[in-house]
């Protein structure tokens, strides 16, 4: 009895979850005249309002535009927030507390605080209109996570590790290529793919930050698209389709690193 | 466990000392060493974050509308924003979605993580990879896939129709009473199976100790729930509250996506009203002068829970 009953309380947990995307999927394939899509499934499903959808909103520039975003971020911030990440846990001076202090403040801080001035701030220099835009505001903001994360795998590992480095008198370049470094991997992965999917999913940034909608991240374009083609029904269903797809297979792929990266991200 | 390796590192420093270099520099430089590995991403921070926020700051002082002069306005942009009805609005929205964003999926998270907990079933992985899945996604494609569900002639109304609620039917996003509940919902799909989950493997590191200990007292289930399960997950719950109100108070792409902040003011949020005071009222400085309300806003709170949650363990 309880079992039965845990379990359907489970199952209506995930059909809430997947009802509205079932609805979509069936809008997007109803004839783009069909203006009340309602629950049922196509009669004659429309897989060509897929690649209407693909060609009038400019998918192709925009998913690569929001490659081009992600992979710009990923490197450059996995790096820095490794460097930091360890600096902070051998870290001993008085200036640690206010540090970390500061980073906190990053984790809580909304980017609707941020963008306005960076707005003024990259035209003034010139970079507005760039990935550039998006890219450095970005891994300026990835870093308090980034570092918290590394900080904390770097001290979760056991002291005898890098004791006999010590004792040999390896310099702490030494120590972090040689026999810290290695054991990151599986802590770099995690953060990496956390990294990019929040990149290729910055909606607010691309938004303000770039002008030329073909340059924006994926997001942004669909974002536009919604006003553009209000009530177009299925072609928005396909449109918003085509921007979750390469994010959902990412996630299938990666699954655990992405579940335990946000859970675990979040307890620290 | 926090100074582990600093200590190491001390120790190291003390017991190989080059023989040429004073000990007491030598020292100093490697102490000086962990600074140098912090401070490129330091600088990144401070250069897109830091300082954006306090250019916020300083120009929410002036009157400026992105072009022309600006004039010095001291505090009138904050006085406008405690004046102005919509701004104000906007603020007591931003509060509001913590009902949606927070409350309601901790308590439907806690529920179903306590039913959950102790009866192991196959079906696990699939749910939790379904369940996990509004987590990754882009809320911009969340907040179309939901206004089309709401749209007029859309699912949700024909679901209504189906189970003969039609008179229930109308235009949810555009209705002034339910466009706001109608986006607070979507707060509540997206962070409810966080909540669950952070609450489920949370339930997992209670002491089993303590549920016996209470059962061998005769307490029921609901008696275990509250005495045993939900103190346990004070951490947990904390964390859940913590990432959620952030969202909550920092959202802007759903809203943007399905209201715009409509129909008139009735969804409003503190991210939409920055966007469009800068890029459509020309209002640059009270619309900076509302992110630094919003940022110090969203600081308090999180303060305020953190030292909730550190008193009571």
């Amino acid at each position: 009895m309880i079992r039965s009953m845990t379990r359907l309380s489970l199952l209506a947990a995930t059909a809430s979850v997947l009802v509205p995307f079932y609805a979509i999927v069936a809008a997007s394939l109803q004839p783009q005249d069909n203006l009340s899509p309602g629950l049922a499934w196509p009669s004659d499903p429309q897989w060509h309002n897929y690649v209407d959808a693909w060609s009038t909103g400019g998918f192709a520039d925009l998913m690569r535009s929001s490659l081009i975003i992600a992979l710009g971020v990923v490197p450059l911030a996995l790096v820095l927030a490794t460097l930091a990440g360890y600096g902070l846990a051998m870290m001993r001076l008085a200036v640690r507390g206010p540090i970390f202090a500061l980073l906190m403040l990053g984790l809580a801080l909304p980017y609707e605080s941020i963008v306005i001035p960076l707005y003024y701030d990259l035209k003034s220099i010139g970079l507005l209109n760039t990935y550039w835009a998006v890219i450095l505001p970005l891994i300026g903001a990835f870093m308090p996570f980034g570092v918290f994360w590394m900080r904390s795998h770097f001290e979760s590992l056991p002291p005898e590790l890098t004791e006999a480095a010590e004792m040999d008198g390896a310099t702490s370049r030494q120590i972090l290529r040689q026999v810290l470094l290695p054991t990151a991997r599986p802590a770099l992965t995690t953060l990496g793919l956390l990294y990019f999917m929040w990149a290729w999913n910055q909606f607010l940034l691309a938004l303000i930050l770039i002008q030329d909608p073909a340059m924006r991240t994926a997001p942004s374009g669909l974002g536009k698209f919604i006003q553009a083609y209000g009530r177009n029904i299925p072609l928005l269903s396909a449109g918003t389709i085509i921007v979750i797809v390469p994010v959902v297979i990412l996630y299938l792929f990666f699954q655990r690193h992405f579940v335990k990266g946000i859970l675990s991200g979040a307890i620290k | 466990m926090a100074d582990s390796l600093a200590n190491r590192v001390a120790v190291r420093d003390r017991t190989v000392v080059a023989p040429a270099t004073p000990v007491r520099a030598r020292r100093s430089r490697a102490r000086l060493v962990p600074l140098l590995y912090t401070a490129p991403a330091l600088l990144f921070y401070a250069a897109f974050v830091i300082a954006p926020w306090l250019h916020s700051l300083w120009i929410s002082f002036w009157d400026w509308n992105g072009i022309g002069v600006a004039t010095w306005a001291g505090l009138d942009n904050y006085r406008e924003i405690l004046a102005d009805p919509a701004l104000r609005l906007s603020l007591v929205h931003a509060f509001g979605l913590i009902l949606f964003y927070s409350v309601i999926p901790i308590c439907f998270g806690l529920v179903l993580a306590a039913l959950v907990a102790n009866v192991p079933w196959k079906g696990m992985p699939f749910v939790r990879t379904v369940i996990f899945l509004p987590q990754i996604l882009p809320l911009v494609a969340v907040g179309s896939v939901w206004k089309l569900f709401f749209d007029d002639d859309g699912p949700f109304n024909a679901l209504l129709r189906a189970v003969g609620l039609s008179d229930l039917t109308r235009a949810w996003l555009g209705d002034f009473t339910w466009a706001y509940p109608a986006v607070g919902v979507v707060g509540t799909w997206v962070s409810t199976g966080l909540c669950f989950l952070l609450l489920y493997s949370g339930i997992g590191k209670i002491d089993p100790a303590l549920y016996e200990a209470a059962r061998l007292d005769g307490a029921g289930a609901i008696h275990e729930f509250w005495h045993v399960t939900v103190p346990g997950l004070r951490r947990e719950m904390s964390v859940a509250a913590t990432v959620t109100v952030i969202a909550a108070l920092a959202s802007f792409d759903v809203v943007y996506v399905m209201t715009a902040g409509g129909p008139g003011e009735s969804t409003l949020v503190p991210g939409v009203a920055i966007y469009r005071l800068t890029f459509t009222a020309g209002q640059v400085g009270t619309a900076c002068a509302l992110a630094v309300v919003l940022s110090l806003l969203t600081c308090a709170v999180m303060f305020a829970l953190n030292r909730l949650t550190r008193e009571k363990t």
